[in-house]
């Protein structure tokens, strides 16, 4: 592993509330690395300080194990000497120069070798006929690429990308993000990729590092954060949840779908089960085949949406599993309760209200955490 | 590892304690931007320093003797004559204003231009003309006397222009149009809602200006006449060539007649309290500006179409300030020139001329360039006092040309002699004067005078420009001053371009810096003028003035060209950018 930029112990205030409490973080050379995290939780924060556009209070940076920066005495190599690209949300073209002169203009001396990669990349982002325009001609897909391409010219050895899709309509999107991953991933440079968008950087990211309010809350692969969130923000990241909370019994918590079990809580402790929207499978009558080591309910339907590529369902379900053995302590009104789940399912399913249903959940998509 | 040098670059730095003494050398190294900010600032407030120092230092009563002969009656003149000046402009500025956005008749198109004209003229040039037609061997008084067959100037009533009425009138026709820009803009940034609602309650169009329009227009047009007063302030030529005894004047008088530069500082320092209430004015007025807008409906007036008899009185009100303050004198001047342009010619026009050129260019270039200094300085923010300190590098506008002129004098001789004692005590070698009576003592004068206006122009400029735009240049390996170069100055041309142009027509219309500071012998267009005017040889000189007027048209060409642009559908704040510039309404 080659780290190409490392941060460490980062701490930055503009006011008496901190922005950055202490942030760590690397990302790799080859690798792109995806800070994830609402807006105003510090990420841009954190890239403006890496690319050296603000002076570092507390911490230190390192680019390729050389340190550049250092709160505690007052090292803050200025950005021109870097050799860190940023890619601003806005995109910053130069308003007075042409696309070639804009992705020209890091470039130290424009040898005929770098003269032809700007004229091939252009023609590989398809701008080639761009190239003597000046950007307010361009459309936002058109100025993205311009301003991926400049960041990329003067060859940096790490790239940082503020929000690089957010100015683009949705439709556009999806072709310009696999254009831009593509042209990373070749240029081999370490990138770090602010976005607020987990679907984004599910997509893009080899890491992601989830930020909140100036905390490094989680950092892991992608697969990583998805299965294994160590909390219930980084689990809802990827949409909203349905909460089932409780209070832990014998190491268990009781669900819809049985006791779930928490052996890292002590008995008597409020704690909270969180089950995604598509991690619960549904089929139609009460006795449909669960497989095996899935817990099941039965619950009506009170409400089906169709979305288009999935389905949105509403069941009511008894809040407490009516398992016999469980149900024995419970008081009959606890039983007669019920609550409402959410539920996303693939392909087009939109059964009566009020039919019964079967529904279980997938055992990786249910997380346990404390209660907030 | 090998131990720190100072030589190593920063990234070659190993991850060591810092230095022992806790500032490490990369901050220690000289902040250019800083210290030149400094430097500048320095410069500026100096000469203006200067004055007030010298105004109380002890003086040998010299400031009872004044108050008890002149003083009473310089302020006393000098109060008439912005009170004067101000209500002339504002009446004319005003109506004039109103008749063209709200009035639809012949010649309106026209007169939104060319009622601004008159600024282009200096007062001092319009005083010479009018006297030379006005006084008794003019020709008005001339015809009077052959008409009804008067023998002496017993016989007959004509008020003597070179008085303090005359005065007021020459400076009301070429200052008024301060008044009308502002004026203008602030009736056609109105809402018209607010003009109809103001209809529909039964009010008629006299009091609905009244009533609403000029209550709203209030703040600029507050604006527009302070600017004019300090205008007036600023003002030598004029009161100079009238015998008036104004401030200005009494300046002159007690510092070259009773010899006495003490006495002077004191007159100035009060002639600055004159200004700084100005200022407090015309900041308080601008304050207000910002409450205009309750509606964002604006869109083209309406405008009252008048009959022909209103239409020719609107015809007349606009015309009459345009021929009296323009036409008329442009027009004796030309016919002059075009008789005695070869005495002109033969006073030495050409190498005048280019004493013009080449100072004003000089002082153009220097003001763009340090004015460009602070404003980039100011946008890097390296330093927290440099906001407050830079401030002061614009005093230099509201400072009246004669108050700078003896600052800068009194302060560069104690320049020279301190250098002059120096060097002889320590080289035995006297230097004499360096930089008294010098083109660079002129020069220095208008860069403090002018330099307001450039660092206006530069930080609007850079205003426009996002702070990412810095960002990008920065990560993408230029430094700040390659990033000013490659980025920010190509993006803020125009507006720089127009800032020196400004600069270089006010240095050339410039009279009494140039006068004090200039080399012996030294003529430029403006003095030459004077010089001439003072020994009533106008006609001789008309080819010069002319060229001070034409110099001046510049500006106002340019200003026309942004009007006529806003009317086509673009945006009025580009209107109101131009119209600030021109009225040096950049100062912070």
């Amino acid at each position: 592993m080659t780290p190409g930029l490392v941060m460490e112990r980062i701490r930055h205030a503009f006011g008496p509330p901190p922005v950055l409490k202490d942030v760590s973080l690397i990302a790799e050379a080859g690798k792109l690395t995806c800070l994830l995290g609402p807006s105003g939780c510090g990420k841009t924060t954190l890239l403006r300080l890496a690319a050296g556009l603000e002076e570092v209070q507390d911490g230190c940076i390192y680019l390729q194990g050389k340190k550049i920066a250092d709160g505690r005495d007052g090292l803050c190599l200025p950005p021109e000497k870097r050799g860190i690209g940023l890619m601003f949300q806005d995109y910053a073209l130069f308003p007075h120069l042409n696309v070639f002169d804009n992705i020209a203009f890091g470039i130290k001396s424009l040898t005929p070798e770098r003269r032809q990669w700007i004229e091939d990349s252009l023609d590989r982002m398809g701008i080639a006929k761009h190239r003597n325009s000046f950007p307010h001609v361009l459309s936002g897909g058109q100025q993205q690429r311009v301003a991926l391409l400049r960041a990329l010219a003067p060859q940096p050895r790490v790239l940082l990308l503020d929000e690089p899709f957010s100015g683009l309509d949705v439709t556009r999107r999806a072709q310009v993000r696999e254009d831009t991953l593509n042209l990373l991933k070749e240029s081999g440079v370490a990138v770090l990729m602010v976005t607020h968008d987990p679907e984004e950087a599910m997509f893009m990211a080899d890491h992601i590092v989830v930020m909140k309010s100036g905390k490094v809350v989680q950092a892991g692969t992608p697969v990583q954060i998805y299965f294994h969130p160590q909390n219930a923000f980084v689990a809802e990241l990827f949409g909203p949840m349905n909460h089932f909370p409780g209070t832990v019994d014998k190491g268990q918590l009781p669900t819809p779908f049985g006791p779930f079990p928490i052996p890292s809580l002590p008995d008597g402790t409020a704690a909270q089960v969180l089950v995604r929207m598509e991690g619960i499978r549904v089929a139609m009558g009460t006795n449909a085949p669960v497989p095996a080591g899935c817990c099941s309910t039965t619950g009506r339907i009170e409400e089906a949406y169709l979305l288009g590529r999935s389905s949105h369902l509403h069941i009511r379900v008894p809040k407490i599993h009516p398992d016999p053995s469980h149900a024995a302590n419970k008081s009959a009104d606890v039983l007669r309760d019920d609550v409402l789940l959410h539920v996303r399912v693939p392909g087009v399913m939109k059964p009566e209200e009020g039919a019964h249903v079967s529904v279980w959940t997938d055992p990786k998509q249910v997380f346990a955490f404390p209660a907030p | 590892m090998p131990s720190m040098a100072p030589s190593h670059r920063p990234n070659s730095l190993p991850s060591a304690a810092p230095p022992a003494d806790g500032k490490p050398w990369w901050r220690l190294k000289l902040d250019i931007w800083a210290v030149g900010t400094l430097a500048v600032v320095i410069a500026v407030v100096l000469p203006i320093l200067w004055v007030i120092v010298l105004a109380f230092s002890p003086s040998d009563g010299i400031w009872d003797h004044l108050v008890q002969t002149i003083l009473g009656r310089l302020v006393w003149t000098t109060i008439l004559l912005m009170t004067g000046v101000g209500i002339g402009t504002f009446v004319i500025g005003t109506a004039t204003a109103w008749i063209v956005t709200m009035c639809r008749f012949p010649g309106r198109r026209i007169f939104e231009w060319a009622l601004l004209i008159p600024m282009a003229v200096p007062a001092y040039v319009i005083a010479y003309v009018y006297t030379d037609l006005l006084d008794y061997a003019g020709p008005v008084q001339v015809l009077i006397r052959e008409l009804f067959g008067y023998a002496t100037r017993r016989d007959y009533n004509f008020p003597e222009i070179r008085s303090l009425g005359g005065a007021i009138w020459m400076m009301t026709l070429v200052l008024y149009p301060y008044v009308y820009l502002l004026a203008r803009a602030a009736f056609l940034e109105q809402s018209v809602c607010v003009l109809e609602a103001s209809r529909t309650m039964g009010k008629g169009p006299w009091e609905s200006f009244f009533k609403v329009a000029l209550p709203l227009a209030r703040p600029s047009i507050a604006v527009g006449v302070s600017l004019v007063m300090m205008e007036t302030l600023n003002d030598f030529g004029t009161v100079d060539f009238f015998a008036v005894a104004t401030f200005t004047a009494g300046i002159f008088d007690v510092w070259l007649n009773m010899n006495s530069p003490s006495g002077a500082a004191q007159l100035a320092t009060m002639l600055l309290m004159f200004v700084i209430v100005l200022v407090g004015l015309e900041r308080y007025g601008r304050r207000k500006q910002k409450f205009h807008h309750t509606t964002a409906h604006v869109r083209a007036l309406p405008g009252f179409k008048l009959n022909p008899a209103l239409a020719t009185v609107a015809f007349m009100t606009c015309a009459v300030p345009v021929i009296l303050g323009f036409v008329l004198p442009a027009w004796v001047l030309g016919s002059y020139a075009m008789t005695f342009y070869q005495d002109t010619l033969d006073a030495n026009y050409w190498t005048i001329t280019w004493n013009s050129l080449a100072l004003s260019g000089l002082a153009a270039l220097i003001t763009i360039v340090l004015g460009v200094f602070l404003a980039y300085s100011l946008r890097l923010g390296r330093r927290t006092w440099l906001p407050g300190v830079t401030r002061f590098a614009a005093l230099g506008y509201a400072v009246p040309g004669s108050v700078l002129a003896i600052g800068i004098l009194m302060y560069l001789g104690w320049l020279d002699n301190t250098i002059d004692t120096w060097s002889r005590e320590t080289f035995g070698v006297s230097t004499g004067l360096i930089f008294s009576g010098t083109v660079v003592a002129v020069t220095f004068g208008y860069v403090v005078r002018f330099l307001s206006l450039s660092f206006g122009a530069a930080e609007a400029g850079l205003g426009k420009i996002t702070a990412n735009m810095d960002g990008a240049a920065r990560t993408l390996g230029a430094g700040p001053l390659s990033t000013l170069r490659r980025v920010h100055l190509p993006m803020m041309q125009g507006s720089i371009m127009t800032a020196a142009l400004l600069v270089f027509v006010d240095s050339m219309k410039e009279l009494p810096m140039t006068m004090i500071l200039r080399p012996f012998d030294f003529e430029t267009l403006a003095t030459f003028v004077h010089q001439y005017a003072s020994d009533e040889l106008l006609p001789e000189a008309s080819l010069a003035a002319l060229t001070i007027v034409g110099a001046g048209i510049i500006p106002v060409i340019l200003l026309s060209l942004t009007i006529a642009r806003a009317r086509r559908g673009a945006r009025p704040q580009d209107e109101k950018f131009a119209a600030g510039l021109t009225l040096k309404e950049t100062a912070p």
